[in-house]
This record gives C-alpha cells, structure tokens and sequence, in this order.
C-alpha cells in the first residue's frame, strides 16, 4: 500500500524544467531521505508532493483521507506578530490543552506553552514545528532540511526524535536533506536528486553507486568513510565528531 | 440622543475602530502598510467617480477602493518590486482623484472633508453604514481567522493544511476596501492607512497573542477616537487629524512601557 505516489511528474518555472520525469512512492512506517545538492529540486519535489507547486506533467495522489503533515525548511515569524507556542500549536486546527501539553512533551519541550515564538532558538523552533505536525496525528511526516541552522549535537538529537516518532507513531516520513551523514543514519532508503532521479535505494547502495559519487564528488567519500568508521566502533559521546563542509548550506 | 453631532461622531469613532483593530493587525504583521496607503489615496479617485456619475460617494469609493486593492495584490503575486509599484500606483490615485475632483466647484471648496475627513459631519444614515459595515468586516476575519493567521504566518504550512493563501489575501483585500469607504468621512484618505496601523502597533508593545494584540487595537482605536474629538473640541483643531495624534502619543506610550 502506498500513501502518496509521485508518477513520472515534471515540474516548471517558467522555461526552466526543475524535476524532470520523477516518480516515487511511500509506503506506511518507511523513512525516505531526498538528497541531493543545492538547486537540485529536493524542495520542488516536497512542496509538488504537498501540492503547493503544481505539476506540469505526471500526476501526485494520495491514498483517501491521507493525513499529512509538514515541517517547513524554516519559519520566520515576523517580529510585529505576538504568539506564543500554545497559541501556534492551535493554528489552524485548534487543539486541547492536554493534546499540547503531549506533543510539546513529545519533542522535548515539556511546559514551553507561555514562550513567545520569536524568542525560540533555531532547535527549539524546530521541535515546536514538529509538535504542531505530530498533534495531527499524521500517517504522513514531510520534514524539509529540518535541521538547517541546528549544530552537530542538535541535529543528532532532532533525528532521534524522528525516529523515535516513526516508532511511536507508525507515520511515514519523507526528509530533504544535503546532509550525508545524517541520511546514512536516519533513513531506510534514500534517493539521489538532480533535476531527476539519479540513483536510489538503501543508504548503503546508493553510497556506492557511481552516480551519486558523480554528484557529490571526492569530498564526501572522505565524509563518508570517517562516519562508516564512526560507526564500526563505539566511541565515548564527546568526542568531537568529525564534519564535512556543507558547500551549500545557505540553500535558497 | 443622536440628536447631538458629538454623540455621532464619537459613535462614529468607536465604530470603526471594531474593523481597524483586527484588520489594522493584520495590516502591520503582512507588512502591508504602503497598500493600506495606495488603497485609500484611490478613495478620492472614487469620490470623483461617484460626482461625475451621480452615484453615493460611499459606492464610488468602495469600487474604486476595491478596484486598487485587487490591481495590487495581483501584481504582488506576480513578484513586481512591490515598494516602487505602490509608490506609484498611491500617488498617481491620489494626484489623479484630485485632479478629477477639481472640476467639481462645490467639493473644490470642500476638498479637506474629504482628505482630511469630516467627522463632525456625521449623520445618523452615515453612523448605521459605519457600524454595519465594521459589523461585516468584523464577521469576515471572524469567520476566516484562524486560516488568515496560518497563511500570515508561513503560506507553505496554509497551503499543507489545505488552505488557500490567495483566498485569504483576498479576503483581506476586500474588508481593507471596505474598511476605506467607511473611514472616508471619519479621518480622511490620507490618514486611514494611520487609523489602522498606528493602533496596532500600539497594541504589540502589550499583548502575547494575536487575538489580544487585535483586541488591544480596537481599544485603543476607540480611546483614540473619544480622546481625537476631546482634543478637537478643546483646542478647535480638525477632528480626523486629532484622532491621530492621539494615537500616535498612546503608540509613544506603549512603545517607552516596553523599553523600560
């Protein structure tokens, strides 16, 4: 059974073709990681998938009733706007006092409720994200680079959490990421974006295969082999890990 | 009791600021003043219009109001660079409805009722079309707030949850026109775009959440309203510009209770 299902879809700006001939599906409990670097069209295909960009070509269905939930790549709230957590966590859909309480919980964010939303840092907003999309009780969990702006110890954080979701909750989860390491360890299948699909499958076989070092180039094998060798061994938890450079960071 | 012009006029004052406490808010947190500006410049457009045409001002200025506002949403959404275009499209409203009302001799003499508005004026006809259109405007982000909320604060999390943003852009548009023709009489064209952002302004130095931040607005909407018309009366200064000095002294006010 699949939950949403993107059939050879083409998506356009103008003359400018994004996504060209993409095609993938979900299936319940499955976490799939879209990967790929900056101007790929890993936000395209999410926001096609919402349907917040309409496809030129190839179709987007969902099974019936499908809920759906999604964690945008950052919010900004402008700063002329008073709300608080409890207040966002009830927009649009207004939720109970307990349901909330739960979800903030849930994310590691227990008795945040009276905090005003402009106050948060990049982590805690992101947690507060995740709250409001989990009190929908979603079956499907789109998370667009949740982690940008989050530091190592964060993201490893926030990506347990999802896991942990998955687990509890049984919801499917489709993440955009650029970031290897992360991907290697959160995802049940990835797939290689560049305009197409260029690769996919396990974390482990894409990592191998040699269009996707094509895309990523010599320096991510280097990433690649230090988390491989992270991960043969138990280290101690503060140990500096090492980082690759994220050469698009800043994606628009 | 509404024999007395003061009682109107202040009921005309808190009447309006029931719509431009919740609509000035949204006004300040989509950053939409320049187009609160460009819509009401064209109100004098319209009163041109509905002179040459023999139509009521009130439905001159409210399709013509209407007419800016939805010219320019559209052209937002198309990505023009927004702040060159309003200046434009403002200005060009406001030198073009004067230009227009010029060659009517009897509001030539009256042109600052208009541009600066004639409160005092007020009659009972006019208090019933103010308070049921700020009744309507007021039913209208009722009806549509939590979508408008969502879509204000990220479109991509209203478009996820299955709302439309340019509906509830559009539904702003519309009770903004509104809210123009109603305000005409009360403070003026040029000053309408001041009667709904300076009051909410005022308000985010003190509230938490949206719905106090609106409600604040109103408040001081009104207070400013009543303390526009005591000051008019007291010094014999024009009402609509009085009203909005007083807002601006409860904004300094609040924004000083903030800092210390």
């Amino acid at each position: 059974m699949s939950l949403v299902t993107a059939s050879h879809i083409c998506v356009r700006f103008g003359a400018e073709e994004v996504l060209h001939d993409v095609s993938l599906s979900l299936a319940p409990g499955e976490i799939v990681t879209i990967l790929g670097p900056n101007g790929s069209g890993k936000s395209t295909l999410l926001r096609a998938l919402l349907g917040i960009v309409p496809v030129a070509e190839g179709s987007v269905t969902r099974a019936p009733g499908l809920r759906l939930a999604y964690v945008p790549q950052r919010l900004m709230i402008d700063r002329t706007m008073p709300i608080t957590v409890r207040r966002f966590l009830s927009l649009p859909v207004r939720t109970t006092d307990t349901a909330a309480a739960e979800a903030l919980a849930r994310v590691g964010m227990a008795g945040r409720e009276a905090d005003q939303m402009t106050q948060l840092s990049g982590g805690q907003l992101q947690r507060v994200l995740l709250a409001r999309a989990l009190l929908g009780q979603p079956q499907v969990l789109m998370l667009d680079e949740p982690t940008q702006g989050l530091d190592q110890p964060g993201e490893a954080a926030f990506y347990r959490l999802i896991e942990e979701v998955r687990h509890d909750t049984g919801a499917a989860i489709l993440m955009v990421s650029h970031d290897l390491h992360v991907v290697m360890a959160a995802s049940d299948r990835v797939i290689c974006l560049n305009g197409h699909i260029c690769c996919e499958g396990t974390p482990r076989v894409v990592s191998t295969a040699p269009e996707y070092r094509a895309l990523f180039g010599l320096g991510t094998q280097g990433a690649l082999a230090l988390y491989r060798h992270e991960h043969d061994h138990d280290h101690p938890a503060d140990e500096p890990h090492p980082h690759h450079h994220h050469h698009d960071h800043h994606h628009a | 009791m509404l024999d007395d012009f003061l009682t109107r006029a202040a009921l005309a004052a808190t009447g309006l600021s029931l719509a431009t406490g919740p609509l000035g808010s949204f006004v300040v947190w989509r950053r939409m003043a320049y187009f609160g500006d460009a819509t009401a410049h064209a109100a004098i457009l319209g009163v041109a219009l509905a002179l040459a045409t023999d139509l009521p001002i009130g439905l001159g200025t409210l399709v013509v109001a209407l007419a800016m506002a939805v010219t320019v949403a559209a052209l937002s959404s198309r990505g023009w660079a927004m702040d060159t275009t309003l200046g434009v499209l403002a200005h060009s409203a406001l030198a073009f409805g004067l230009v227009a009302v010029s060659f009517f001799p009897t509001v030539r003499t009256d042109l600052s009722a208009w541009l600066f508005g004639d409160i005092l004026a007020v009659s009972r006809t006019d208090l019933a079309v103010i308070w049921g259109g700020a009744l309507l405007v007021l039913a209208l982000l009722a009806w549509r707030w939590q979508a408008l909320l969502t879509a204000t604060l990220s479109e991509d999390l209203a478009h996820a949850a299955g709302i439309r943003p340019d509906r509830e852009r559009l539904v702003l548009v519309i009770a903004l026109a509104l809210v123009v023709a109603l305000a005409l009489k009360i403070v003026g064209a040029l000053l309408i775009a001041a009667m709904l952002i300076i009051p909410a302004a005022a308000a985010r130095a003190l509230a938490r959440t949206p719905e106090a931040m609106a409600l604040g607005a109103v408040v001081i909407g009104m207070v400013a309203g009543l303390g526009g018309l005591g000051l008019s009366l007291w010094q014999d200064t024009p009402a609509g510009p009085s009203i909005i000095v007083v807002a601006s002294g409860l904004f300094a006010l609040t924004a000083l209770r903030q800092r210390g």
